[in-house]
């Protein structure tokens, strides 16, 4: 090094040795609340979320603990609309929205791009700030008496009836510049930061699946935002545009909210969808199908995703010729969500697959966001969606897509990532155990809801006929083994937190870049810039080093041995 | 990121290589924001033609309602000041700092003047009842005004939906003056930044940024006014 050189990294007050990382780097909860490294923003988002999803989870279990009689089992029907409305808004606005792109979105995106961090970091922390306002503003809503409109606050009832739901209104507005911010960044990002050698041909899979996500973020949530505000008008100062009764139209507000709740549908399974691309073609050591196919479908679907609206609104009083259209654009959703699939499959065709973890909850996501979205054709159908209309059919579906879907997409990044976002390996043995509980509690929780559902028992119902208890009893029984499972996970994360063994760069041999950096990244994601020559899944271009799977102490005996022989 | 051969490292943030790439980053960064206050606004524009279809006797007689004056003189004020952002966005590139701190005060003038010609336009809408939906109670010369309007142009009564109409009609202007009185405070910022001597013929992002939203907010101004004043 010459001595400017020298003397320059000392004047450089952005200096960071090589060996730091970025848990450790700096110190004390100041560092945290006033960072700007995307990859602790990404884990102060990993945490708000799981908090989010663990309240979801409760009062999933209190709703199907009441479930498990007719009538009375444990509280009034009052509750109970109380209790699903924030269980879905909960789950949907506070955990699967934020979920895959703020949390770990955050942590790899820029790893991923050979960025030193997104392009707007300030703007990401700010982001994070207002989620935790939204959240805020949510937990006023449950203490300011009582909510009980659903997640979607249909008018007139959620601005005439008495309730608190202009709190939790304010709160998803709020929650919604937070998400805007997020898919803003992004695409800038994606746009702008991409390092040397890294061209849109090379952008692994799950960055476009991100991307595509960011667009919608982008353009429709603001939609939602301006619903909401007129809602909230609505009830403070009586603007009337969704009231029947002051020349307003109910159904105008159905529009709006689905012009955004569709779309965010996508925003929901797109991230899921760009995780199972990485971890398939990892634990199948093998080029990804159709690469280019993946890619512009995760574009199509965000695309379409904008045209289907009116699926929700079959029965709400559309004209006819409308249903017809939405219906048959409602079809063509099936066609890049097809191409996804088919290339996975032959993805996995004559791979060499082993069978971690992340990779089961992939295969899962395969299966079972293959029932959610065979499901949603039924749903499509005009004459059976009359039918299956607002009934436990529809509440089976949406599980399996968001949960069967984004939820074990989610779970598969996070086994999949966690090594390098702690450090640490976890005990698989047990990870497996949780799947399994996981698995078979989420199936046979839902698969029985089909069966209600297309019995006709109707969605939002505190008490039903007697001939229902057989399958409301076996769906709560799913629901204990699926929480138990969640519980299993969260001890065994919690024990390689605290006596994980330690995690080398890169352990499931990926071809991935983000396995490239230290195996807790440098704060500047790279100590020194990488310049990439090969594709995230060009296995057959990939060195020695590059998918050596120990640590970097075993890397150097593996070569002196090898010198040796 | 060490200090650059160009002196600009104060304000080149550490994860960009170049200044050009922090501009471009920018740059997109804004037009993305502004297609998502074009979708914000999408919404409200949707439902007033939905209503206006609908209830075109109350659009037409809520038109004549207001004072097309107040809003040609407001579109006026709005395309000058368009203009001395632009001009103010110019001085600062050519690095003339004096210019662009009297460019921005111009601009945040025409802006108030802007807010308080909407401030009279409410005033009368308050005192003669023209208020949205279940508050509206048009009442002495606030009636006289609705049955001449009426007779005018040929409807018959008072609209029940002039109620919708006013609804829309506060909310859209209320929204986009909303984004009036952020765009003066943004641009004093500005001004204050160029007070200190931020801006430079090299680094003059900030101001072509306010000035991106200045547009924008005027631009949606050019659709309110004759969506609102001038359709009969
Ligand atoms: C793959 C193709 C899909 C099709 C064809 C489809 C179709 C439909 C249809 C027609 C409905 C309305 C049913 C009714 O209310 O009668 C519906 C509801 C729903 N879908 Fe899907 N869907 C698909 C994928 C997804 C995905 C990926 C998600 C989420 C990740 C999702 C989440 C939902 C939700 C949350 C509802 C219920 C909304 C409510 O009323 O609360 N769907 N779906
Ligand atoms: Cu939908």
């Amino acid at each position: 090094m010459t001595v400017e050189a020298e003397a320059a990294i000392h004047a450089d007050p952005h200096h960071i040795p090589a060996d730091a990382d970025y848990l450790t780097y700096e110190r004390g909860w100041k560092s945290w609340l006033t960072t700007v490294d995307h990859k602790r923003i990404g884990v102060m988002y990993l945490i708000s979320i799981l908090l989010a999803f663990f309240a979801g989870g409760v009062f999933a279990l209190i709703l199907r603990t009441e479930l498990l009689t007719p009538g009375r089992t444990i509280m009034e029907a009052d509750t109970y609309n109380e209790m699903f409305t924030l269980h879905g808004a909960i789950m949907v606005f506070l955990f699967i929205i934020p979920s895959i792109p703020a949390a770990i979105g955050n942590f790899v995106l820029p790893i991923m791009l050979g960025a030193k961090d997104v392009a707007f970091p300030k703007l990401n922390l700010a982001s994070l700030y207002i989620y935790w306002v939204g959240a805020i503003f949510t937990l006023v809503a449950i203490t300011q008496g009582h909510i009980d409109t659903g997640w979607t606050f249909y008018t007139p009832y959620s601005t005439r009836a008495d309730n608190s739901a202009i709190w939790m209104t304010i709160g998803v507005f709020i929650l919604g510049f937070s998400s805007i911010l997020t898919g803003l960044n992004f695409i800038a990002t994606v746009h702008t930061m991409r390092g040397p050698g890294m061209h849109w041909r090379r952008l692994p899979l799950f960055i476009w699946g991100t991307y595509a996500t960011a667009v919608i973020q982008v353009l429709a949530t603001p939609v939602l935002a301006i619903t909401l505000a007129l809602l909230a008008m609505e009830k403070i100062v009586g603007v009337g545009v969704f009231d029947p009764a002051l020349g307003g139209d109910p159904v105008l507000f159905q529009h709006f909210f689905w012009f955004y709740s569709h779309p965010a549908v996508y925003i929901m399974i797109l991230p899921g969808m760009a995780i199972v691309n990485e971890v398939i073609a990892t634990f199948s050591r093998r080029k990804i199908f159709g690469y280019m196919f993946i890619a512009m479908s995760s574009v199509a679907l965000a695309l379409l995703g904008f045209l289907v609206w009116g699926h929700h609104m079959f029965v709400s009083g559309q004209s006819e010729y409308a249903t017809m259209v939405f219906s048959a654009l409602t079809f063509l959703v099936a066609i890049p969500s097809g191409v996804k699939i088919f290339n996975w499959l032959a993805t996995l065709y004559q791979g060499s697959i082993s069978l971690e973890s992340p990779m089961l909850y992939s295969l899962a996501f395969i299966a079972l966001f293959t029932i959610g979205g065979l499901t949603g054709l039924f749903l499509g159908t005009l004459s059976t969606d009359i039918h299956l209309h607002d009934t436990y059919f529809v509440v089976a579906h949406f599980h399996y897509v968001m949960v069967g879907g984004t939820v074990f997409g989610f779970l598969s990044g996070l086994h999949y990532w966690w090594p390098k976002i702690t450090g640490r390996l976890y005990d698989e043995r047990w990870a497996r155990v949780a799947f399994s509980l996981v698995f078979i509690g989420f199936n046979v929780t839902f698969l029985s809801q089909f069966v209600l559902g297309s019995r006709g028992m109707p969605r939002r119902y505190y008490s039903y006929l007697d001939q229902f208890q057989p399958l409301h009893m076996t769906s709560s029984g799913g629901a204990y083994v699926l929480g138990v499972g969640f519980l299993v996970m969260a001890v065994m994360f919690a024990k390689s937190l605290k006596s994980g063994e330690k995690a080398g760069r890169n352990p499931w041999g990926s071809a991935g870049y983000e396995w490239q950096t230290s195996p807790r990244p440098h704060p500047h994601n790279f100590a020194e810039q990488p310049v990439f020559t090969r594709g995230p899944y060009d296995y057959h271009l990939a060195s020695e080093r590059e998918l050596f799977t120990g640590t970097d102490a075993e890397w150097d005996t593996h070569v002196a041995k090898k010198a040796e022989a | 990121m060490s200090t650059d051969a160009h002196g600009n490292s104060k304000f080149l943030q550490h994860h960009y290589d170049t200044p050009a790439q922090q501009f471009g980053a920018a740059k997109l960064g804004m037009w993305l924001f502004l297609a998502q206050e074009l979708l914000f606004f999408s919404g409200l524009f949707v439902a007033y033609g939905v209503y206006r279809s609908w209830y075109p006797d109350a659009w037409v007689v809520g038109s004549h309602l207001l004072d097309y004056r107040m809003g040609t003189a407001n579109t006026c004020v709005l395309l000058l000041s368009s203009f001395t952002a632009v001009m103010a966005v110019r001085s600062a590139q050519t690095g003339n700092q004096k210019a662009t701190g009297n460019f921005l005060l111009a601009t945040i003038f025409l802006a108030g003047c802007f807010m308080v010609v909407k401030y009279f336009e409410y005033h009368h809408k308050f005192e003669v009842g023209y208020l949205p939906g279940q508050h509206f109670a048009p009442h002495g010369e606030g009636l006289v005004e609705i049955v001449a309007a009426a007779r005018e142009t040929g409807v018959n009564g008072v609209p029940f939906h002039l109620r919708t109409f006013f609804g829309l009609y506060f909310v859209m202007t209320g929204i986009h003056g909303l984004h009036v009185l952020v765009g003066m405070f943004v641009m004093g910022w500005m001004w204050n930044r160029n007070r200190k001597g931020e801006f430079s013929k090299r680094y003059s992002t900030p101001v072509e940024m306010t000035a991106l939203y200045w547009h924008l907010v005027d631009i949606i101004w050019i659709f309110l006014f004759p969506l609102l004043y001038l359709i009969d």
